[in-house]
């Protein structure tokens, strides 16, 4: 621990490092790469561009608009008549619709008495008091707001898809966690759903359902799954060998080792797996609506077409309660299951009895609110939120869209952030000739990891070319660099500081919450508000949105240090500074690196918010092929979309996944 | 231990629920053209469903169709919000029973009106609706030669933004919208930037702004819209609308050069409710109402803080003699 304290030596070092002989440098591996790299383009560059010039050459694009058109066109006109459609997709349809109409009479019959009674007796069951106060004021506060009937409308989709999505990921990383072949061919298929934008398969989708519950239904799985795949993956490849070897030698077969002890081992992971299903089909909630999912996300969807930020408001709360509510229940019934609880608690709160409790309670509670005639909640019983909150969003227009003296308002903030940040940017993505930016690609991925990462990288890059996209595409690229940078230096300022007070943390915790689960559409109107139309909202929205990630991963990689390096850095004399420099950052730098990872994937997902602001580019190209029903259009940009995050990822993630390969 | 084996029964119980509803329906074929939403007439009354636009005036149809089927002939109408496109697939399969104004597709006609026949013209609704380039009043009346478009150029250099780079910005709104904004910059020899904001929110968003603040700007817009009466506009000069330019806009779209037609917007029907529909389709059909008419309704949605619901009611309490004529006869 001398290497705090003692700038002098260090500088000594790295003086007598700086004349050191070729040998020395090529020692080294990063710089090595880096001449074999230089030699190779020095011989290849010239030729390219001879053959090609600066800009992508039109020879080596394809044009898919042609065949996808043809897809579509046979699709609208085989859809009533074709047996695919006939005898196996309409039937999985009314399935769909039959399930959601299921459940969502089953709420209208127990009305809000019964909702709300059998939700808290369930949260408090399995997660706690806390949790069963949350729950209830979450729904007693949707009614409040009079979004009962919408709020029981995606509740009632919420189960459906959640319990479909629950299903198909657990088959998929069971058939992953059994199968190292499978394993190796799903982990694309998963990445690839979890990176495509929602938006780019929203019309697919339409195109074989047609617009309504079944379509967003089916979007919403094919969100929603991945994450129960790769944790059930997880879970099932990280069981302990030890105790595999020893159920085996108890001749056990395959199946009686998967399910006594495989599964039961993997029980942790599922149920995370469960949680962040959850999350991920809320998330879906507003989009969904883009296709007539009706409920919650409609309302914010029509709201925003009067430019009513209020009521949007409205009908978005009761979508960040539920994601709360459900968030907080599954998480806590996880970390439940790790204890032993079954020695807790009063008996009747365990076992069966609970349970009948439960329903007897609940059913007394829906028959009362039957006999008391309101099955919906009560209209008289309703807040009005949305003339205050736009009040305030006039309020806050008003006085700091211009005209601040000395630090000027948001609006001119935002001229400069495009005028310094976003034009140059862009411009000197599009300018680079397209070797060079594959070169520069193909150097940054090879420092950080194996020529693997860099080939992915490189021809993640390409794909970009071929299929024709390769300008907007810079333009996209030029403003996720720059929102990502905005959010890390920002992310990470504000990790360090709640790493450092418990006070400050708690604090920001609630704040945090809303940030993640506030539908992204809601703030929309405001971003504009404040910085107009164009690149600069939109890399606001993606701020706002990728933020509370990093602070979170931050905070926790920071405070998981090893305090007993902190300890003897203390006892050294070091003071807080150095210490945070010194010792903790370097310490979490896996965190660290893993925040950055998620913030290039939350930065991505809001491109398409920002293609609604005036961002422009790729994520402007998917609303439009949804809007105007151009598969072409939107999927291709789509697919961009995923190549751009293919690439930041294989430049942003080095050794980790080499050397830990750690799950799916 | 009781708690994994209830969280596995309660898996295996949704999954067989699942599967069971899939055999349930799984006898013969399934149609696809007849599906509508389980959320639609959950208290089994007759139903009709309407798609609405994003645009305010678009959802006054709706708003007082809605309001009419509902307290005068005894249906439960739900709304889908969709784009135009998509609207028409979904007119087409039966999710939805009727548009109430469209501003013309083309292309979607000829593929579902009259080749499939699955959606029938439903007439105008009364409207008309007419597309343009916009300035503010307040800037017209300063400078009465910005309303033409041979004059655009000198204005340029105070319309610039961050966002137009050394151009004048010409904003443009949704996707969805019918534009040909980039071809007549190109053709008229602009030098203008079309800045698209991407939606009608954040277009009216950023009008709102500009107008408060008394800047100069210039706008794609569409009348009738209730933006008008907050940020008085007028419209700007474009060459004058042929048919000779028209039929030369549909062979290239890129050669453009003349201003946007008036549109009588029109109703449409799904084929099998416009036939079988009863007296709400009697009723659509007859629905037909007047620019200012429309207006009443969204000023007082989109300015007036009122629920579409709401607005629909004070409108029909005021204008019997409109609606009454509606009513299909017994």
């Amino acid at each position: 621990m001398s290497f705090f304290g003692t700038p002098p030596i260090s500088q000594r070092y790295l003086d007598t490092v700086k004349p050191a002989p070729v040998q020395q440098l090529l020692r080294r591996p990063g710089l090595g790469k880096l001449l074999l790299l230089a030699v190779a383009a020095a011989v290849i560059v010239p030729l390219l561009h001879a053959k090609f010039g600066a800009a992508w050459p039109s020879s080596l694009t394809i044009d898919v608009s042609g065949p996808l058109g043809k897809t579509s066109d046979w699709i609208i006109d085989n859809r009533d008549s074709h047996p695919l459609f006939v005898y196996f997709l309409g039937h999985l349809s009314n399935a769909v619709v039959i399930s959601v109409r299921g459940v969502y009479l089953l709420l209208l019959a127990l009305g809000w008495t019964g909702v709300t009674a059998g939700v808290t007796l369930i949260a408090w069951r399995v997660a706690g008091v806390r949790i069963a106060a949350t729950a209830l004021i979450s729904f007693l506060v949707s009614g409040l707001l009079g979004m009962w009937v919408p709020t029981m409308q995606t509740f009632a989709l919420m189960v459906v898809a959640v319990a479909v999505s629950v299903v198909v990921g657990a088959l998929l990383g069971l058939a992953a966690g059994l199968s190292d072949r499978l394993f190796k061919i799903l982990r694309p298929v998963l990445d690839t759903m979890q990176v495509l934008p929602a938006f780019a398969y929203l019309l697919p989708v339409v195109l074989v359902f047609g617009i309504g519950v079944p379509a967003a239904l089916l979007a919403t799985v094919i969100y929603a799954a991945p994450p129960m795949a790769r944790l059930t993956a997880l879970g099932l490849r990280g069981a302990d060998p030890g105790v595999l070897e020893a159920v085996s030698s108890l001749g056990a077969t395959g199946r009686q080792r998967l399910l006594t002890a495989r599964l039961p081992l993997a029980r942790k992971e599922l149920l995370l797996g469960v949680n962040q299903t959850i999350m991920m089909a809320l998330g879906m909630v507003v989009i969904a609506s883009m296709i007539g999912a009706a409920g919650l996300g409609d309302r914010v969807y029509q709201a925003l077409a009067s430019v009513d930020v209020g009521a949007a408001l409205a009908a978005a709360i009761p979508i960040v309660l539920l994601a709360i509510v459900m968030d907080r229940t599954t998480a806590a019934a996880g970390e439940r299951l790790g204890a032993d609880t079954a020695a807790t608690g009063p008996k009747w709160l365990r076992g069966w009895q609970a349970w009948t409790g439960i329903a007897v309670v609940t059913a007394a509670l829906a028959l009362a609110g039957r006999l008391s005639g309101s099955l919906v909640w009560p209209g008289a019983w309703a807040v009005d939120v949305a003339r205050p909150v736009n009040d305030f969003k006039e309020w806050m227009v008003d006085h700091l869209y211009s005209g601040i003296p000395v630090i000027g308002g948001t609006a001119d903030w935002a001229a400069h952030f495009t005028d310094w940040v976003l034009n140059p940017l862009r411009d000197g993505l599009t300018a680079l000739p397209w070797y060079g930016t594959l070169l520069i690609v193909a150097a940054l991925a090879w420092l950080i990891g194996t020529w693997r990462t860099a080939l992915t990288a490189v021809l993640a890059m390409a794909a970009i070319g071929v299929l024709g996209v390769w300008k907007p595409s810079m333009n996209t690229l030029s403003q996720v660099i720059a929102a990502l940078a905005v959010t890390l230096v920002v992310g990470f300022g504000i990790g360090i500081l709640a790493a450092g007070s418990k006070r400050f943390e708690a604090i920001l915790r609630p704040v945090l919450d809303v940030m993640q689960t506030m539908p992204q559409f809601v703030y929309l109107i405001p971003v504009v508000a404040l910085f107009a139309v164009g690149r600069a909202p939109a890399a606001a929205a993606a701020v706002v949105y990728a933020l509370p990630a990093v602070i979170r991963i931050t905070t926790q990689g920071l405070r998981q240090v090893d305090p007993a390096a902190m300890e003897s850095a203390r006892s050294l004399g070091a003071t807080r500074w150095q210490m945070l420099r010194q010792v903790q950052l370097p310490l979490a730098r896996p965190s660290l690196l893993l925040a950055v990872n998620q913030g290039v994937v939350m930065v991505l997902a809001v491109v398409i918010i920002g293609g609604l602001v005036g961002g422009g580019a790729l994520g402007y190209d998917v609303v439009t092929g949804l809007a105007t029903g151009d598969l072409a259009l939107g999927l291709v940009a789509g697919v961009a979309i995923v190549c751009l995050g293919l690439m930041l990822d294989r430049v942003t993630q080095p050794t980790e996944r080499r050397t830990a390969g750690k799950g799916a | 231990m009781s708690r994994k084996r209830s969280m596995i029964i309660g898996t295996a119980a949704l999954a067989g629920t699942a599967v069971l509803s899939l055999s349930l329906s799984a006898c013969g074929k399934a149609d696809m053209t007849k599906q509508s939403s389980p959320f639609a007439a959950a208290k089994g009354s007759k139903s009709v469903t309407l798609s609405t636009q994003t645009w305010v005036g678009a959802q006054s149809n709706v708003a007082v169709a809605k309001y009419l089927l509902e307290k005068k002939l005894g249906y439960h109408v739900d709304t889908v919000q969709v784009d135009e496109i998509p609207a028409w697939d979904a007119l087409s399969q039966g999710r939805v029973d009727a548009i109430l104004e469209d501003w013309g597709h083309p292309e979607q006609e000829q593929r579902y009106v009259k080749d499939k026949k699955t959606i029938t013209a439903g007439g105008g609704n009364g409207v008309t609706g007419h597309i343009g380039w916009y300035v503010p009043k307040y800037w017209a009346d300063k400078h009465p030669e910005v309303k033409s478009w041979k004059n655009l150029n000198k204005f340029a250099d105070q319309l610039k933004t961050s966002e137009s780079g050394n151009k004048g910005q010409l904003m443009d709104g949704s996707p969805s919208y019918v534009t040909n904004d980039k071809a007549l910059v190109k053709n008229l020899k602009l030098n203008y930037e079309v800045v698209f904001a991407g939606s009608e929110a954040a277009q009216i968003t950023q009008i709102q702004q500009f107008a408060k603040e008394k800047k100069p700007f210039l706008t794609y817009w569409y009348e009738p819209q209730w933006l008008f009466n907050q940020v008085p506009m007028v419209e700007v000069k474009l060459p004058k609308y042929t048919d000779a330019c028209a039929e030369k806009g549909t062979k290239d779209p890129e050669s453009i050069d003349c201003a946007y037609p008036t549109t009588p917007l029109q109703k449409f029907f799904n084929t099998e409710f416009a036939k079988k529909g009863g007296s709400a389709s009697a009723f659509l059909k007859n629905f037909k109402w007047t620019k200012d008419d429309q207006n009443e309704v969204s000023e007082s949605i989109a300015s007036g803080g009122l629920s579409a619901d709401e607005a629909a009611k004070r409108w029909v309490e005021k204008h019997p003699e409109v609606w009454k004529k509606w009513l299909p006869k017994k």
